[in-house]
């Protein structure tokens, strides 16, 4: 098997360079690259375009990086309670492409999968629709919507092998494995990195083909934005 | 006057069929997953990438990696599964789930919906709720009748930059119970515990459509 494996987040993002296109996996902060995103705040690189469904909260996951000013553009579906986010965003400061979510997700997997446009209902007789090709299917009015892609792909996954292979778990799968498909380099983090044949083939969610550097995060905050339990 | 945000939720509950596929909005249409009769089974879908949504968890279940559209800890119920966000939008566009039930800011008599966008003041991203409106054949608003400084929410033409078009089939509001006629109008089909033909007339400024007696709202 190809061995990935590098020494840390900091190896890991050393040669993203500024003015870089990246996806950062997550939604809200569940499931985020929290690893990552901490060495690309130690590292400074500025400039950045942010593939991201959220851009975190004002002091976690992209949050910070907005804070710091290393973020151009973000592309999301929603924007949410992140009072710098919304703060940059109406002010002009920060570039925003805000994406329906199902769109955002399809441009992705479409990106990974070599399918270069597709039509979709959604965004039809909105803003979003501004400037693409309609056509209409069986009755109904639908957009062209194109594939994205990026430089770097960061994700975050519960367990790998060194070759790479991922199983995420809950909720926190959402964007990851689009995205682990759809970038040029893909690092995931995972909370527990096993050796080939730890994990069962039948249980992977993403296969290592897609995967080009892996490494174990160390102390995963995992932050929750909402903690909501059962009234009493 | 009117319905609290647990009696709007209360009413949508009814309308909710035996074996269905639903996705709840946040807000008040998440509130709805607590009123739904126990002889009645549904499954709830989580964008994200959840179908089965259970209870809010007890403090010592709680999963920062299980979480609904809201971004709330969730639980899963027993025969849950897990996909992708990619994988739940084919759900969704695919057509596979029955019934969305969300939150507005603006509807118009002609079915169309606005809630994501203030130009210049507010800005919240569409989310799924594109997605959700463009591809759901059976689509409730819940909402409150009148905004905050009194201004009619269901309106002739929404002035709000739109969700989605020609989508929203029923409101329930906190004041009465409409449906969005396939020809344009609101057909007044209840009133809330109260809350007269008068009123409603009064509070709404698209085409308002009343015929014979208005019944009350039966909330249990």
């Amino acid at each position: 098997m190809i061995n990935k494996v590098v020494a840390s987040p900091d190896e890991a993002v050393k040669d993203i360079q500024d003015n870089a296109i990246l996806m950062l996996g997550g939604f809200g902060l569940c499931g985020i690259p929290e690893q990552s995103i901490a060495a690309l705040l130690r590292k400074g690189v500025n400039g950045l375009t942010c593939i991201s469904n959220n851009a975190g909260v004002d002091d976690f996951g992209i949050g910070l990086m907005l804070k710091t000013r290393q973020v151009k553009k973000m592309i999301s579906s929603y924007v949410g309670e992140n009072a710098e986010f919304e703060r940059q965003l109406l002010s002009g400061e920060l570039e925003v492409d805000l994406i329906p979510q199902g769109t955002l997700a399809e441009r992705i997997r479409a990106g990974g999968a070599g399918i270069p446009a597709f039509f979709t209902p959604a965004g039809y007789g909105t803003e979003v629709a501004e400037g693409k090709e309609v056509r209409e299917f069986n009755g109904k009015m639908h957009l062209l919507e194109s594939w994205l892609k990026a430089d770097f792909a960061l994700v975050k996954a519960w367990k790998g092998d060194t070759s790479g292979n991922l199983i995420f778990k809950g909720t926190a799968r959402n964007f990851n494995p689009m995205m682990a498909m759809a970038g040029k380099i893909t690092i995931a983090e995972v909370e527990e990195l096993v050796e080939p044949g730890e994990l069962d083939p039948n249980a992977i969610h993403t296969p290592g083909i897609y995967v080009q550097r892996i490494f174990q995060g160390e102390s995963y905050e995992k932050r929750i934005e909402q903690r909501t339990t059962k009234i009493k | 006057m009117g319905l609290d945000k647990i009696g709007i939720a209360k009413r949508i509950a009814q309308e909710v069929k035996d074996g269905t596929y639903i996705n709840l909005g946040i807000g008040i249409p998440t509130l709805v997953a607590n009123f739904i009769p126990e002889n009645i089974n549904v499954v709830l879908q989580s964008e994200n990438g959840l179908l089965g949504i259970g209870p809010f968890p007890e403090e010592e279940e709680v999963d920062a990696d299980l979480i609904n559209a809201g971004k709330q800890t969730v639980t899963t119920t027993a025969g849950s599964s897990l996909f992708s966000s990619s994988e739940s939008f084919e759900m969704i566009r695919g057509g596979h789930v029955d019934l969305t039930i969300l939150g507005a800011m603006e509807v118009s008599e002609n079915g169309d919906i606005a809630n994501w966008k203030i130009p210049g003041k507010m800005v919240k991203g569409m989310g799924g709720a594109m997605d959700l409106v463009a591809s759901a054949d059976n689509i409730i608003v819940a909402m409150q009748h009148c905004s905050r400084s009194g201004q009619s929410k269901l309106l002739e033409a929404c002035s709000l930059p739109i969700t989605g078009l020609n989508c929203v089939k029923k409101v329930v509001t906190d004041m009465a119970v409409l449906d969005v006629l396939p020809d344009g109008g609101f057909k007044l089909l209840e009133r809330a515990p109260g809350v007269s033909v008068e009123e409603i007339q009064n509070a709404t400024a698209g085409k308002l459509i009343v015929e014979g007696e208005i019944p009350e709202m039966q909330i249990g």
